[in-house]
């Protein structure tokens, strides 16, 4: 068999055993578990402004990404993050949750190989790029901005 | 009952996310990073705030608020600094959310075990 066919062979081999998400339920899913994370975080920001009305609006809104943050990153350290996002996938993933549980989750995994080289350096493996791509571009708006 | 456009408008962007899972196979980095340019464009056309009137928490929880903040902060930090303004004004905005979900990982990494073996 020459290397081509070898490659096709295997290609359909991995097609075939790759776990395919039925589209529809996973959509409503990643709605619904969004939609309920928007929900408590609008929750908390209420109740923010009706505890402290002289806050300004957007340190409120700093609190509220706060509390959101400090919820995944516990609900991540009992293990029960990842079976809500087993259920609901990008509802998980999107939310400001999500990039919570993106630093908890590496930062506990790795936790054995030490503080600093598992936790310390794990920690950044999914929110690395993240905070990269987000200072990169915002100093180009910036940037932008301070020019016209 | 603005609740209730809080509850669409977060569901049907968490929606995307999943759509861009299913159709393209794309890992939860990717993810994160794609919808943090979306929300950095979107504040740098100006179109964020008025959307932020009324989604509210719909578009400021999901992880597109993060991104609108950064470029804010950008470019409020141009306006009033000058360039060291574009330099620092984005991490300034998004300190608080940066430096919590930092503290709290640190903090519960140490207090839990891991449950996935």
């Amino acid at each position: 068999m020459d290397e081509k066919k070898r490659n096709e062979a295997y290609n359909r081999y991995v097609k075939a055993k790759i776990p395919k998400t039925k589209a529809w339920p996973s959509l409503f899913n990643s709605f619904l578990v969004g939609g309920i994370i928007c929900c408590i975080g609008q929750g908390v920001n209420d109740l923010i402004m009706l505890w402290f009305p002289s806050m300004a609006e957007q340190t409120a809104w700093a609190y509220t990404l706060i509390v959101l943050i400090f919820i995944a990153s516990f609900l991540t350290g009992i293990g029960v993050y990842d079976k809500i996002g087993k259920f609901a996938g990008g509802g998980s993933i999107v939310p400001i949750t999500g990039f919570s549980n993106s630093i908890t989750s590496p930062a506990l995994e790795f936790k054995h190989e030490g503080i600093i080289y598992g936790i310390f350096v794990k920690m950044f493996t999914i929110a690395g790029p993240v905070i990269v791509t987000g200072v990169v571009a915002s100093f180009v708006v910036g940037l932008i901005y301070l020019f016209i | 009952m603005y609740y209730l456009w809080v509850f669409l408008i977060g569901g049907f962007v968490c929606m995307l996310g999943q759509m861009l899972i299913i159709y393209t196979n794309i890992t939860s980095a990717r993810i994160l990073v794609t919808f943090v340019l979306i929300g950095v464009a979107l504040q740098a056309f100006n179109v964020f705030a008025p959307i932020s009137e009324f989604a509210k928490a719909g578009i400021n929880v999901p992880i597109i608020g993060f991104g609108a903040s950064l470029a804010k902060g950008a470019m409020a930090g141009a306006q009033s600094k000058g360039l060291i303004g574009a330099f620092t004004g984005g991490l300034e905005a998004t300190a608080g959310g940066i430096a919590a979900a930092v503290i709290f990982a640190f903090i519960f990494a140490l207090i839990f075990k891991s449950k996935t073996k």
